[in-house]
């Protein structure tokens, strides 16, 4: 290895890492630690209660139905925004970015006004028999708003440079333009857009400030995991708590290694063209 | 690499760098016939997905008029909530701010095994629920732990108090500056360092002369997307707290508090307050960008 040019290297990196394991991996470690410094039954008992099992079903059926919803959504609108030039464009554009800005709580309160029977959407919706607050949808539609930029802003820039003659080429081909879009465009995008829905997925499995006022938090219907895990630390069961969030860490993780797979073909696939 | 995976805003982690150089070669144009109305029917989507709910916080805002807004103010609780959480924002921002020039400057200055790996685990904060995040400083820091009880004995209280909040939101606002400019430090490779190294500036002299006023913007970036993080912060606050009024009570935490005591107008003044703040810091952060020209991606 090349000798560094610049001094101070041992000291930099020595305080770098010391200080990421304190504040970052000794926390995370002992989250593992507590639980697994359970009993197998101790464990069962808190991962397979039918309590534990309804939240994990919610919290990942509603996760991966509200990022598939973003795909769809987030792949249509990132398609506008990159393809037309109008009026309300700069306005759409800011708007993306919205449930990023808002701070989870504002979010929170706001959604379940908003979809409550008195609320400006709510009240049309359960008109038609529809309900939304302190329902799965409601979880499920909290969780595709705040998963919603990142496919717009991972689908976006793909579709930006996708370079043009791609489609001259298909047209002088004698393609017409829906199956340009399907034979041609949308192969090159789909890396981005499953990046874009692992990216909603891990955000929706932790999301907790968004959910828990439009959820009404009933046990075994309206509990998603995050929620079931304050609850068992508000009855002192750390342990408990523990074995629960270790569960999501491990999606978590996994996810990740999803997305960082992805992200790397993604920019293999780019740099080639 | 992960470090590009978990950006909290995407647009510049799906972006490899070379693409910055490279011609524009999509025009966009004005919609023809039936693509007008393909247009149309993503802004009404995206209205009713995200506008509708903003909206409806300034609408709630100021349901029992001006002085509904304002009357939230002169709680004292309130007033409490929001000297704290500025307290936090602060502490949260001068911790990040000085591991984030640390960490960047070692990541893009220096060459050493395993470079990816310390990536990915600053990285980590980003991909942890808060409720985890705030249950693994709980549990490291609260009573039931060896050094939350060396702690306690000492006269500490961590958990359930300022400290805990304050290391909680660390935790979750841990990677941004560090991202934004190691991001950019790297870009920039060494020359300039080691030509201010050469001509005699010291290490500090060259990182506070040549290093820092070169990266003021993504710095900037940086801090203004770890300072709105950490005013808005519910998740891991909320499980850390404690919850104690006039105490360990934070805005977003108050904002539940009078959500659940049916107090609707004072709930959502804060909440459109604190909105301001952190939609304005958001748009600081697009100004920037723009001005760098650092993201194209968007235009």
């Amino acid at each position: 290895m090349a000798r560094d040019s610049i001094p101070g290297r041992s000291l930099a990196l020595g305080t770098t890492v010391t200080l990421v394991t304190l504040l970052v991996l000794i926390p995370l470690a002992v989250v593992g630690l507590t639980a697994g410094g359970m009993s197998g039954e101790r464990l069962s008992a808190a991962l397979l209660s039918p309590r534990a099992l309804a939240a994990f079903r919610l919290t990942f059926g509603a996760s991966l139905a509200a990022a598939a919803l973003d795909v769809v959504l987030g792949t249509y609108v990132a398609w506008i925004l990159v393809h037309y030039r109008f009026a309300g464009r700069p306005l759409l554009d800011a708007l993306v970015d919205i449930p990023l800005a808002l701070p989870t709580a504002v979010t929170g309160i706001a959604l379940a006004t908003l979809y409550s029977a008195h609320g400006w959407a709510g009240r049309v919706l359960e008109a038609h028999g529809l309900h939304v607050a302190y329902t799965a949808l409601g979880v499920g539609l909290a969780l595709a708003f705040v998963g919603f930029p990142f496919v717009v802003r991972t689908v976006q820039p793909v579709l930006a440079t996708l370079p043009v003659d791609l489609d001259e080429a298909a047209a002088s081909l004698g393609a017409d333009r829906s199956t340009t879009i399907v034979r041609v465009t949308l192969p090159l995008l789909v890396p981005s857009m499953l990046a874009g829905f692992a990216l909603a997925l891990a955000r929706a499995l932790g999301e907790y400030g968004s959910v828990i006022f439009i959820s009404g938090n009933m046990p075994l219907r309206t509990e998603i995991v995050p929620l079931l895990i304050v609850t068992r630390l508000e009855e002192f069961d750390y342990q408990g708590a523990a074995a629960i969030a270790t569960v999501l860490l491990l999606a978590s993780f996994g996810l990740l290694l999803a997305i960082n797979t992805l992200q790397r073909r993604l920019t293999v696939a780019r740099s080639g063209t | 690499m992960i470090a590009e995976a978990v950006a909290p805003i995407f647009r510049e982690a799906a972006l490899p760098v070379e693409a910055a150089h490279r011609p524009a070669v999509r025009s966009s144009r004005r919609p023809r016939g039936l693509e007008g109305a393909a247009v149309a029917l993503a802004v009404l989507c995206v209205a009713g997905l995200i506008l509708l709910p903003l909206a409806c916080v300034f609408a709630e805002a100021f349901s029992a008029g001006s002085s509904g807004f304002t009357a939230v103010f002169s709680d004292e609780y309130a007033r409490d909530a929001i000297v704290l959480t500025l307290q936090i924002a602060a502490i949260t921002v001068v911790a990040n701010t000085l591991f984030g020039i640390l960490a960047a400057w070692t990541i893009a200055k220096y060459r050493f095994p395993g470079k990816a790996l310390l990536l990915s685990a600053i990285d980590l904060p980003l991909s942890v629920s808060p409720v985890v995040a705030g249950l693994a400083i709980l549990l490291t820091v609260g009573v039931h732990s060896p050094l939350g009880a060396w702690l306690i004995g000492h006269g500490m209280r961590v958990a359930f108090a300022p400290p805990g909040i304050a290391l909680a939101t660390i935790f979750v606002t841990f990677p941004y500056v560090a991202r934004e400019l190691a991001a950019f430090l790297q870009e920039q490779g060494r020359e300039l360092e080691e030509a201010a190294l050469s001509l005699g500036a010291s290490l500090w002299q060259t990182l506070w002369h040549v290093t820092l006023p070169n990266a003021r913007w993504a710095l900037l970036n940086g801090i203004l997307l770890c300072n709105a993080r950490a005013m808005g912060e519910f998740g891991a606050v909320s499980v850390i707290s404690g919850r104690i009024r006039g105490l360990t009570d934070t805005v977003p935490l108050h904002i539940e508090i009078l959500y659940n005591e049916d107090a609707f107008a004072a709930a959502f003044a804060l909440a459109a307050s604190l909105a301001c703040v952190t939609i304005a810091l958001t748009l600081g952060r697009s100004w920037i960008e723009r001005k760098t020209g650092g993201h194209p991606s968007v235009e």
